[in-house]
């Protein structure tokens, strides 16, 4: 077994010079000659380890710092100060063994050839990595049946969906068996159900593996399903490192108590449980702190003409929501 | 010391080995490419057949009286001979580059194992069979049509001329990594690349042969590396040339290209380096 840790960052900080111009063809013509620069500070003094065969959700509103940090540890962008490795190497220096054994997929930048099927640039690929015939035939046919790529992959590129192109652009990503699954928002676009077999597939392919997966996503859903393991990050910092459901708990001591009535019920006879969230004939919702739930849920059930209730944690939404405005 | 050494050379052979392996795959997937392009081939075709006009043009010329050593028959030569040379060494990684470089795709082919220019290189030496395929049988009938007597017989310079077919390859397609990997410094290399071809239409013998223009041009232009992606390559191929001129020319072929080698390498790395720093 591996003792090294899989992704080791160490106060990494990233910062950008960007180019600053007001609007206006007066601006335009002055920035010829005199060029205005901004620092962006993108991220700041992160730290974090993962072991091998993790699966880590990487959170984070937009700028947050997700994708230059994941752009640092495919060896993609150096850091300004810092430390990184991933699998025992210095990503920066994008050696050849370091880029057989990572994959980076990007929702938004593809690398299938447009113009050709999908199984013109598995083949490529299986040429430029280097994949023995054997092992090249073995992860095809798993690939094939995990993705259902079989009536894709003879179609050029350009007619597939989104969705069907996205499987394709994982499998192309994966032919060469990562170890360090680096994912930005692979699902971006995708309907439910879709979302659904992408997530299923990450999980069956680190499951088989033993791949480490770091994944960023819009869709709380995906995180939720996907990793034990969450990383938030707000303006280049830390701001959790740990199970989502600690959390969960942290943010909102809170849970949601949805009541199905029998017949509607006074405001004033439910304010005495929790704060009312939802108020119809049929149904309520209440919000209730976490030490008073049981007393709350023995007082509903005794009180309240009640047909079903159900508790439940505030949608992970709204948590991250409370998380990010807290943010300093 | 010695194991540095054997332990370099060790890692060329390698690389030089998995390369050779790769070629391959990469030489089908540029033809693949090459046919799924078919429109767009046929507009390049279009505006690849400059030549066939500057030929109407100059013989009309030579039709009255000849133009120095050139007669209708020798303008008719030449300019097939043009026609030929820039079929199977023109070069277009520019634009690939730099749309590359904008939507920042780029980023995916650094992430494989395999240099970039390699890559480039074994998609473009794809493209050139398809091209060879359609350009070379109508080159043929029009030189049945006209005499074939025009190109040379000369089995010394039929020898030197793939050479020298190469050698005009090297230049163009490394004149096209450098200016592609521009592309990392200016927001739009292809500007640039649109003047370079605006010199080489006058400096290379596309439009008029060398010989024919005014004493300053022609000497400027031995001192530029147009002349030997196209003129130089055609005058073998028509006999033009002496032989000793074309093993002149030849060394000059060489030596241009180590240089855009050389230049091609250093601007990559610098462009890199800045667009590792400022992200892509």
């Amino acid at each position: 077994m591996p003792t090294e840790p899989a992704i080791e960052v160490a106060e990494l900080s990233k910062e950008y010079r960007v180019h600053r111009r007001a609007p206006g063809t007066r601006a335009t013509l002055r920035s010829i000659f005199r060029r205005q620069y901004e620092t962006v500070q993108a991220v700041s003094g992160l730290s974090f380890r993962v072991a091998a065969g993790e699966r880590i959700g990487f959170l984070g509103p937009n700028g947050a710092g997700k994708t230059t940090t994941l752009k640092v540890l495919a060896g993609l962008l150096h850091p300004t100060s810092g430390s990184v490795r991933v699998v025992g190497h210095e990503p920066r220096r994008r050696e050849r063994a370091f880029l057989e054994r990572i994959t980076l997929v990007m929702g938004q930048k593809q690398q299938l050839l447009w113009d050709l099927p999908p199984a013109d640039t598995f083949a490529l690929n299986r040429a430029v990595y280097d994949v023995p015939q054997a092992r090249f035939d073995e992860t095809m046919a798993e690939l094939t049946e995990l993705l259902a790529l079989e009536s894709i992959m003879y179609k050029p590129t350009r007619q597939l969906s989104l969705g069907e192109r996205m499987r394709c652009e994982l499998a192309t990503a994966l032919l060469h068996r990562p170890q360090v699954l680096f994912l930005d928002e692979p699902t971006i676009g995708l309907d439910v159900t879709m979302q659904a077999t992408m997530r299923e597939f990450i999980r069956s392919y680190n499951e088989r593996h033993g791949a480490t997966v770091l994944l960023t996503s819009h869709y709380m859903a995906d995180v939720a399903a996907l990793c034990p393991r969450v990383i938030v990050i707000g303006q280049g910092r830390l701001l959790h490192d740990g199970a989502l459901d600690a959390l969960v708990r942290r943010l909102a001591p809170e849970k949601l108590v949805d009541l199905k009535l029998l017949r509607p019920v006074d405001a004033a006879d439910l304010a005495r449980f929790g704060t009312v969230v939802e108020h119809g004939d049929a149904r309520v919702v209440l919000r209730v702190a976490q030490a008073e739930l049981r007393d709350a849920v023995a007082g509903v059930l005794a009180a309240l003409p009640v047909a079903d209730l159900t508790v439940t944690d505030p949608p992970l939404e709204d948590v991250m929501q409370r998380l990010f405005s807290s943010a300093p | 010391m010695t194991g540095a050494v054997t332990g370099a050379v060790t890692g060329a052979v390698k690389e030089l080995g998995r390369i050779v392996r790769v070629f391959p795959a990469l030489l089908k997937v540029g033809l693949a490419e090459a046919i799924a392009y078919r429109a767009e081939f046929v507009v390049w075709m279009l505006t690849t057949t400059l030549p066939l006009v500057m030929l109407a043009l100059w013989s009309a010329v030579a039709r009255e009286a000849p133009v120095g050593r050139f007669g209708e028959a020798e303008f008719t030569a030449y300019f097939l001979g043009a026609l030929v040379v820039r079929t199977l060494t023109g070069s277009w990684v520019v634009w690939e580059m730099n749309q590359e470089i904008r939507t920042g795709t780029l980023s995916m082919r650094l992430l494989r194992p395999i240099h970039p220019f390699v890559a480039y290189a074994g998609e473009h030496l794809a493209a050139i069979p398809m091209r060879a395929a359609i350009a070379l049988p109508a080159v043929f009938v029009m030189v049945a049509l006209v005499g074939g007597e025009r190109f040379t017989r000369d089995p010394r310079l039929l020898a030197l001329a793939p050479l020298a077919l190469a050698g005009a390859w090297a230049i163009t397609f490394l004149a096209m990594l450098v200016i592609g990997s521009l592309g990392l410094f200016i927001q739009k290399s292809v500007a640039l690349f649109e003047v370079w071809l605006g010199l080489f239409a006058v400096l290379s013998g596309y439009l008029v042969p060398l010989e024919l223009l005014p004493p300053w041009l022609r000497a400027v232009s031995a001192w530029l590396p147009f002349r030997y992606m196209l003129g130089f390559p055609v005058e073998v191929l028509v006999g033009l040339a002496t032989p000793a001129q074309a093993v002149a020319g030849l060394a000059a072929q060489a030596a241009w290209a180590l240089g855009l080698a050389v230049l091609a390498a250093v601007v990559w790395r610098a462009g890199l380096r800045r667009f590792e720093a400022h992200g892509g």
